[in-house]
């Protein structure tokens, strides 16, 4: 047993280095970094909890990147959830042929570099010569500004979004598939129809992915930084000024190591949050089932 | 049950009633269809745009209403960018990073995901838990710190931080190869133990070869990583003769007025060899990523 423990210990050597070096190290020194004045330059200062302190009362825009980030979560991310079961729902229908190809054609878009991305849906979200504008004028609705409107760039990053989205329906795919038969003939027999099945079997089954993805997508969203920075730099009038990029900006553009590492803490602090309500909120549905 | 005259009762009603049951299934599957297919739609013309787009000239790319094809493909747009972008420049230096990267990733992840998954030892699953939870650590929380090691290690301006940290494991890759690993019978391993083989020989002879498809996953993933990786070398490389495609284009198309033409072009340009990987390996991404969720 004892010579397992140090041949185990020994395969794994290159991730407890990893770990200790590029995770735990960082993690330790960013919350020491979140108390201190830092520009880089001179050495830090240390200041206490000010940083968290200007954070919450002394920074306006703050408010404003965390109100733009949950709407993210909040709208956005409710959005493509929901698009992206029913598309899976669907889908996964067996009377449905070529369920190869959509899947090709869903998964295709998540390839394409972030930078790429951001280019073309630049182009594709063009207020006068885009395609969905255009799109639109065909059924004489005047399109928005998109990433020049500061009510409509959110909603834009939102299509972007769910352009993006392939990852979520392989993997919802691949969770209704692992739905036993048995439940929906045992449904059928009760005289379920496609919406009651939908709703009895597939919704409560698929549960657990909902809730994987539902959690990554929430530290995604809390993490998404190139689109942003790419098309709107936070614009129009602070709109797109998403949590990531406040945070890049304040490090690498305004020098401000320590406040952004306060923001960093934040950041992990909001992410654990949200996951440990989701397992909470999952496990009282599974009681009641 | 119901008794039998009752039975006899229903009977009559029951043909039309299937058929209206049919006629339902098939209304329900039409519109299935045409929502798929409207969505499809909508998935490509993205793409089509791209194309389009890297065809055209300036003056067609700004036309309203738009131009939906090119009167006359400019070709140029591709040679040009080529020429005129550091693009070649570029090229090598993504390809040298996802190069040490694909490297770093094999060799660093297999032998963890082994020592996690193949060898018994306590405390092993317990390890395994700080592994998972270190997937869902954002970025932003340790890039300052790493920031500043890296300029005092006089890092930053080479490819060393987008290098080095790939050698020493990666919590989804260690999790996907464990998962494969584990689906290995253990007599294989007992079988080998008796002949008198070491654990690094199981490994290296017997595991390695049986994962092979797993390890293309990995392979796979590793280079769409560092092929599209943004911030990564957004941060660390300040130098632009080490800029990587991704963040070379990113900072023509910030200057004013870029030829946008030409950046379609690259943005083809850098889209295709991706499809191509996927269209060749389909199989190795779709399970990759499904294992993810299912397991997860």
């Amino acid at each position: 047993m004892r010579k397992n423990i140090r041949t185990g210990v020994l395969f794994i050597s290159p991730w407890i280095v990893g770990f200790l070096l590029f995770t735990a190290y960082p993690l330790a020194s960013s919350f020491y970094y979140s108390l201190t004045d830092y520009d880089i330059i001179n050495p830090p200062v240390f200041v206490g909890l000010e940083n968290y302190n200007t954070l919450f009362t002394g920074d306006d825009l703050f408010y404003k990147v965390l109100k733009n980030t949950l709407y993210m979560v909040f709208v956005g991310l409710t959005v493509i959830t929901a698009c992206t079961v029913f598309i899976s729902i669907l889908l996964n229908n067996k009377k449905v042929k070529g369920m190869a190809f959509f899947r090709v054609v869903f998964f295709l878009p998540t390839l394409v570099p972030l930078v790429i991305l951001s280019i073309l849906w630049v182009w594709v979200l063009q207020p006068d010569s885009g395609i969905v504008n255009t799109l639109l004028g065909w059924i004489d609705i005047d399109g928005p500004g998109w990433f020049s409107s500061p009510a409509w760039a959110k909603p834009a990053f939102i299509l972007m979004g769910l352009w993006g989205a392939g990852g979520s329906i392989i993997i919802y795919l691949a969770g209704l598939q692992g739905i036993p038969e048995s439940l929906y003939e045992a449904a059928s027999i009760d005289g379920a129809n496609s919406l009651q099945k939908i709703l009895s079997v597939t919704l409560p089954m698929l549960r657990p992915v909902i809730l994987f993805n539902v959690i990554t997508g929430i530290i995604g969203t809390f993490q998404s930084f190139a689109e942003s920075f790419i098309i709107t730099q936070g614009g129009p009038d602070g709109a797109t000024m998403f949590y990531s990029l406040y945070l890049y900006q304040n490090a690498f553009q305004y020098a401000k190591m320590g406040y952004a590492s306060a923001m960093a803490w934040v950041l992990l602090l909001i992410a654990l949050t949200f996951t440990l309500i989701l397992f909470k909120v999952s496990d009282r549905w599974g009681n009641n089932d | 049950m119901r008794s039998s005259p009752s039975t006899v009762q229903v009977m009559p009603a029951a043909p039309s009633r299937v058929r209206s049951k049919k006629l339902m299934e098939r209304l329900e599957l039409a519109a299935v269809y045409i929502i798929l297919g409207l969505t499809a739609l909508a998935f490509i013309i993205p793409f089509l745009w791209l194309v389009s787009g890297s065809l055209k000239s300036s003056s067609e790319l700004f036309a309203n209403p738009p131009v939906w094809l090119p009167s006359k493909p400019q070709w140029t747009n591709f040679t040009t960018a080529f020429s005129e972008f550091p693009f070649l420049l570029y090229l090598r230096n993504t390809l040298t990073i996802a190069g040490f990267g694909i490297i770093g990733a094999v060799l660093s992840n297999t032998l963890i995901a082994y020592g996690f998954s193949r060898v018994e030892w306590k405390g092993r699953d317990g390890a395994f838990v700080l592994v998972l939870a270190t997937m869902m650590l954002p970025f932003q929380v340790t890039m300052i710190p790493l920031f500043i090691m890296f300029q005092k290690l006089g890092w930053i301006g080479t490819f060393l931080p987008l290098i080095v940290p790939v050698f020493f494991g990666n919590p989804f890759f260690i999790f996907l190869l464990r998962q494969f690993f584990q689906g290995i019978p253990k007599e294989l391993s007992q079988s080998a133990k008796v002949d008198g083989a070491s654990e690094f020989r199981i490994y290296w002879q017997m595991i390695l070869p049986l994962s092979l498809p797993v390890i293309t996953t990995v392979m796979i993933f590793s280079f769409i990583g560092s092929w599209g990786d943004f911030i990564g070398p957004l941060v660390f490389l300040s130098d632009n003769k080490l800029y990587t495609l991704s963040l070379g284009i990113q900072q023509i198309m910030s200057v004013n007025d870029p030829r946008w033409p030409l950046l379609m072009a690259v943005g083809v340009s850098m889209t295709l060899p991706v499809l191509m990987i996927f269209f060749v390996l389909q199989k190795y991404f779709i399970q990759g990523i499904a294992f993810s969720g299912i397991k997860g």
